[in-house]
């Protein structure tokens, strides 16, 4: 099991989720610079946080355009398990790799707080050790992660269960009060049609340990792993 | 040749900016302020006219955002080609 954190100019949270997997699970990780073009003798790849390109344009505007995203494309459809993270999933995203968008947070301010996730499918690389309905905690920081796609894809979100986390109260509720940034429907990641890609705004490479506040984020990389051994 | 490529939030998606800004003006005076849209405007200079198909497919990609914008295309006029 080999993992590609990508790196863009500006990513920031390369090192973080590096270290979720060296570290965390003692799984071998290394940086891919996004000016390579090849993702060959890699077994996932993860697209981390941070502001790529400055957010300039959009968040992942040009990131997506990078020549390394050529072979992230291909890998995903051939079925890699893809995952983004923060601005990560905004790449993935604005690539067309996921659906929908997010946007400037409701409040226009930088949300940079724990929340609660709620999982909703197990049936995802990164979710398949994870019992449907969890709680997890982990950190949100971000100023763009509002989760907006029109009403015929979010239809499609819920019935084909694309929606792979949600925030939520202490209850397990999707209420307003739980929602950091006014996603629809209290969306914090999702998964492609496929289930091999999924992007979410909250990070768990900043929750696998103790030290961290939460080792919450672990159960996603443990899944992640679970994936690549089998395949 | 300079042109200028406008680009908006669709009225389907919330401009949180928008609604920011319609309520400091509606602050400082303007109160009968009903509606903001915060969107921006990119000016571009070309050496030789771009190819249309190309631009539009360059502002539909990357200048803009399908999924949650629009955008126009404004060509110089006659007069200011001249210039």
């Amino acid at each position: 099991m080999k993992v590609a954190v990508i790196q863009f100019p500006g990513s920031n949270c390369d090192q973080d989720c590096l270290r979720a997997f060296t570290e965390g699970l003692k799984v071998e990780a290394e940086y891919i610079w996004h000016k390579e073009s090849s993702v060959a003798g890699f077994d996932a790849i993860v697209l981390p946080g941070g502001f790529s390109y400055g957010d300039y344009l959009r968040c992942g505007a040009i990131a997506r355009f990078s020549p390394i995203m050529k072979a992230v494309q291909d890998a995903a459809e051939q079925g890699m398990p893809v995952f983004g993270v923060c601005n990560g999933f905004q790449i993935l995203c604005e690539a067309g790799l996921l659906p929908g968008a997010l946007v400037r947070n409701r409040s226009l301010l930088f949300v940079c707080q724990p929340v609660l996730l709620k999982v909703e499918t197990s049936d995802t690389p990164f979710t398949q050790s994870i019992e449907r309905g969890r709680i997890l905690r982990m950190p949100v920081a971000h100023g763009e992660g509002a989760y907006v796609a029109d009403s015929q894809v979010l239809a499609e979100l819920d019935c084909n269960e694309q929606v792979v986390f949600r925030y939520v109260d202490a209850t397990g509720e999707p209420v307003a009060s739980a929602n950091p940034n006014g996603s629809a429907h209290n969306i914090a990641g999702i998964c492609n049609w496929e289930r091999n890609v999924v992007g979410m705004m909250p990070h768990p490479d900043r929750a696998w340990d103790r030290k961290l506040g939460s080792e919450d984020g672990r159960l996603i990389f443990e899944s992640m792993l679970r994936t690549s051994s089998v395949a | 040749m300079k042109l200028q490529v406008i680009v908006m939030p669709k009225q389907s998606v919330l401009d949180p900016q928008g609604v920011a800004v319609k309520n400091a003006v509606r602050d400082l005076g303007l109160d009968t302020v009903d509606h903001v849209r915060v969107g921006k405007l990119l000016e571009l200079r070309f050496t030789t006219p771009p190819d249309p198909a190309k631009l539009n497919e360059i502002c539909r990609d990357l200048l803009s955002n399908p999924v949650i914008e629009d955008y126009v295309i404004q060509y110089p006029t006659v007069a200011e080609a001249g210039e």
